[in-house]
């Protein structure tokens, strides 16, 4: 029962770009020790936290998105539970909600799409049709009004 | 014209013939008045499907100065997004993206 997973780790900012390196190979490793396939890694790099973890406020964060089962991510979270250079891991199942997410997409364009022929129009929006999206930095949200 | 100022005005043609009401009710009429922005939900406007806890620049909206999360009655999300919205905020917080708390 293979299944797509992504795992978020962040590593300790104390950690040298080889540690980080060596420890993204540890992951590889176990990976395909176990049957699992690495999909995309991404590093993030350093970012500053929200909040202070021990005396550390920054750390680098490394995604990683694997397909495999879950006897895999149970090993990977075992892992970084015992590792000390990272300081917070978390795997999610992703593979639900992107079929999910897909499926509603391609319905709501289908939709669209059958809308527009039914009105004698192209199916795809032409360019300088109808309103115009403004190019506004989406900021229009400010949260504060009751 | 000594009416109550409070509900002049507002209701149009309804509660024309109510003459001896004092009191009573002055504040609903005048709560209708008052100029409201509609609320609709950012997530249905902007047809954003997938809600992100990776995604630090959408949910930050959403989380006001103190760290807690924005509740729909004032975001106007509606229920099925702002369910989506507190898991990812929740994995965001787990991440350090996003604050538990903030002094």
């Amino acid at each position: 029962m293979t299944r797509q997973y992504e795992l978020v780790y962040l590593v300790s900012p104390d950690a040298t770009d080889e540690q980080v390196q060596g420890l993204h190979t540890q992951v590889e490793d176990i990976v395909s020790r176990m049957g699992g396939q690495l999909d995309k890694t991404e590093n993030w790099g350093r970012r500053k936290l929200a909040y202070e973890i021990g005396p550390h406020k920054e750390a680098t964060y490394v995604l990683a998105v694997i397909s495999g089962t879950g006897e895999l991510m149970k090993e990977l979270d075992r892992r970084f539970r015992v590792s000390d250079r990272v300081l917070r891991h978390l795997v999610v199942r992703v593979d639900v909600e992107t079929r999910v997410i897909d499926r509603t997409r391609t319905r709501r364009k289908a939709g669209s799409e059958r809308r527009r022929v039914a009105r004698g129009l192209p199916p795809e929006r032409q360019p300088g049709e109808g309103p115009r999206i403004e190019e506004v930095e989406d900021t229009g949200f400010d949260g504060a009004e009751v | 014209m000594r009416e109550k100022t409070g509900r002049s005005g507002s209701g149009g043609g309804r509660g024309g013939g109510r003459s001896g009401g004092r009191g009573g009710e002055k504040k609903d009429p005048q709560r209708r008045t008052l100029f409201r922005r509609r609320k609709v939900c950012k997530f249905c406007a902007d047809k954003i499907d997938d809600i992100n806890y990776k995604d630090v620049k959408l949910l930050s909206p959403f989380v006001p100065e103190r760290g807690k999360i924005l509740p729909r009655r004032i975001s106007g999300t509606c229920a099925m997004h702002q369910r989506k919205l507190q898991t990812a905020l929740k994995r965001a917080r787990q991440l350090a993206l996003v604050p538990y708390v903030t002094e």
